[in-house]
């Protein structure tokens, strides 16, 4: 089968390794370039279907700030973010929030929790 | 009510600050006052939302926010004593400080050392002076940022954003994440300003144009703004005749340099290097003026707050020290960035009586490949390295043993050689 190399830039990490991966087809079986496993990993995976952290925001009630930051506990494929988006936008939280908090069970059927990013405090 | 004497004040609560405060109370110092002019600690990471923080620190993944709380809980733990809404207004080299709030209105303070953890402020569109009218609708990118991530405002749709280092890279998905069009990114160099991760998961991930060699030449709109024009500029950095392009758009985001902020260290007197728009310091971080210290992106700017933080626990270490023996009276050599080196921190080392480690940091003029690292006193090679690639986006550390240092008498001259 024909190989095909692919030049990624492994985003785990602010050293931003340049990996090579070589696909015969829809496969990885090569990889060079990185330095640590989370970098072999985040390779292969990048070169059949890119998963992402997604950060943002949820509004929220009776807070100092008027938004309150959540993260996807995991990485989610890097297509659905829109869907996501939509999502997490009809979401409104009530303070007080503790870091860690689950915001949503499931966020856009990838069976990965939004959880909240930071603590904020009831005024 | 605040005391009369402290025998540590940090100023700032940022990473940077909160770490050298932790710092100080893990090194038995008794009474250490942290002042934030912020109602809340944590300083600029609290709009920093997106991931990518920690890893070094705390070997995690963590948004700014929670690597912010992570210091807080630690610098409560440890007994630092905190007070927010307070402005410092002025330092002075016997360490005074004057500083007001609503609470205690005009309060001078005695410290025995203070530290500045003041970070950094944005160049902004005056800095930069583009030519054309003076519309609603042009922010520097982390003005952009704290409205949207801390007041939950939009700031425009259509948004185009100048300058590739990191913030505008955030904010170009950031925005893209919250439904606006971002129509692209001009970096005035030939190469990104930005962390590489962030040009791959910020512009190649949501398709968003990254124009090279490109300036924004023109901006237009009489109370919004309606457009930019954005022009391709040759190797002087001058925009090529004919080759401007006029691109619609309402918002024009400018992420083109942080300047650590030195008004209080300035109105001090204590002496600035040129090169990085910060104090000069030892490689304990202390000043020029004896017993007051220096760091995080208020010493220069560093490319992850991890760094701030390891450098604000640096400073906190240093700043013990002084406390408890006194000023490092030893003999000191400069600090210089030679061939290929833009700056280097600190200014300068002393010979004697370093703490186990010293650090230099430094950034390469232009990206290159295959390096090799030396960093000498005269003829003396203290260490040599070699890297695969270097670019002026991402800072170098170097870390030295104390003893190396020892007896030196010529500069340490710093230099990167292809």
């Amino acid at each position: 089968m024909k190989k095909e190399t692919k030049q990624l830039i492994c985003v785990n990490c602010p050293k931003g390794c340049r990996i090579t991966v070589t696909m015969e087809g829809e496969k990885a079986v090569e990889v060079t370039g990185y330095s640590c496993e989370n970098g072999k990993n985040y390779a292969m995976q990048e070169s059949v279907c890119p998963m992402r952290i997604l950060t943002t925001t949820v509004k929220i009630t009776q807070s100092t700030l008027r938004v309150l930051p959540v993260m996807s506990e995991k990485e989610i494929p890097l297509h659905v973010w829109k869907q996501a988006m939509e999502e997490v936008r009809k979401i409104t939280v009530q303070a007080p929030v503790s870091i860690g908090q689950v915001i949503k069970e499931d966020l856009c059927g990838t069976g990965v929790r939004l959880i909240a990013s930071r603590s904020m405090k009831k005024v | 009510m605040m005391k009369k004497y402290y025998d540590a004040v940090v100023i700032g609560a940022g990473c940077a600050g909160l770490a050298a405060a932790v710092a100080l109370k893990k090194n038995g110092i008794e009474d250490v006052l942290l002042l934030e002019k912020d109602e809340e600690t944590g300083g600029i990471l609290n709009q920093c939302i997106h991931n990518g923080f920690g890893l070094s620190a705390f070997g995690e993944q963590m948004s700014g926010p929670a690597f912010a709380q992570r210091f807080y809980e630690q610098a409560v733990s440890q007994g630092v004593i905190f007070r927010t809404g307070v402005m410092v207004t002025k330092i002075s080299p016997d360490k005074t400080i004057v500083c007001s709030s609503m609470q205690d209105g005009v309060v001078t303070l005695q410290a025995g050392v203070i530290i500045l953890a003041v970070g950094c402020y944005e160049r902004n569109s005056g800095a930069i002076a583009i030519p054309g009218d003076r519309p609603a609708g042009v922010y520097t990118a982390g003005q952009a940022q704290k409205y949207l991530n801390m007041d939950g405002m939009m700031v425009g749709n259509r948004v185009f954003i100048l300058g590739s280092g990191d913030i505008g890279l955030i904010m170009a998905r950031r925005m893209r994440l919250e439904g606006a069009e971002v129509l692209g990114v001009a970096e005035v160099m030939p190469y990104s300003n930005g962390l590489p991760r962030n040009i791959q998961q910020c512009l190649i991930d949501y398709d968003i144009p990254l124009y090279l060699s490109h300036t924004v030449t023109g901006i237009h709109g009489k109370t919004r703004l309606t457009g930019i024009d954005l022009s391709q500029v040759d190797e002087n950095r001058n925009p090529i005749p004919g080759a401007t392009k006029r691109i619609e758009c309402d918002t024009l985001l400018l992420s083109v340099g942080l300047i650590p902020e030195n008004h209080l260290g300035d109105a001090c007197g204590i002496p600035m290097d040129p090169a990085i728009h910060g104090p000069r310091v030892d490689e304990s971080y202390m000043t020029e003026i004896p017993g007051i210290f220096a760091c995080g992106n208020g010493l220069h700017v560093h490319d992850l707050a991890d760094y701030a933080a390891h450098q604000g626990t640096m400073a906190g270490n240093g700043a013990a020290a002084y406390l408890k023996n006194g000023e490092n009276l030893s003999h000191k050599i400069s600090v210089v960035a030679g061939n290929q080196v833009g700056y280097v921190v600190p200014s300068y080392v002393h010979t004697e009586n370093v703490m186990k480690t010293a650090e230099l940091y430094f950034r390469v003029k232009q990206p290159m490949e295959h390096v090799e690292i030396v960093i000498r006193s005269g003829e003396k090679v203290i260490r040599r390295m070699k890297k695969d690639h270097v670019i002026p986006s991402e800072m170098e550390m170097v870390i030295i043993a104390g003893k190396m240092l020892e007896g030196l008498q010529d500069d340490l001259i710093v230099e990167v050689h292809a």
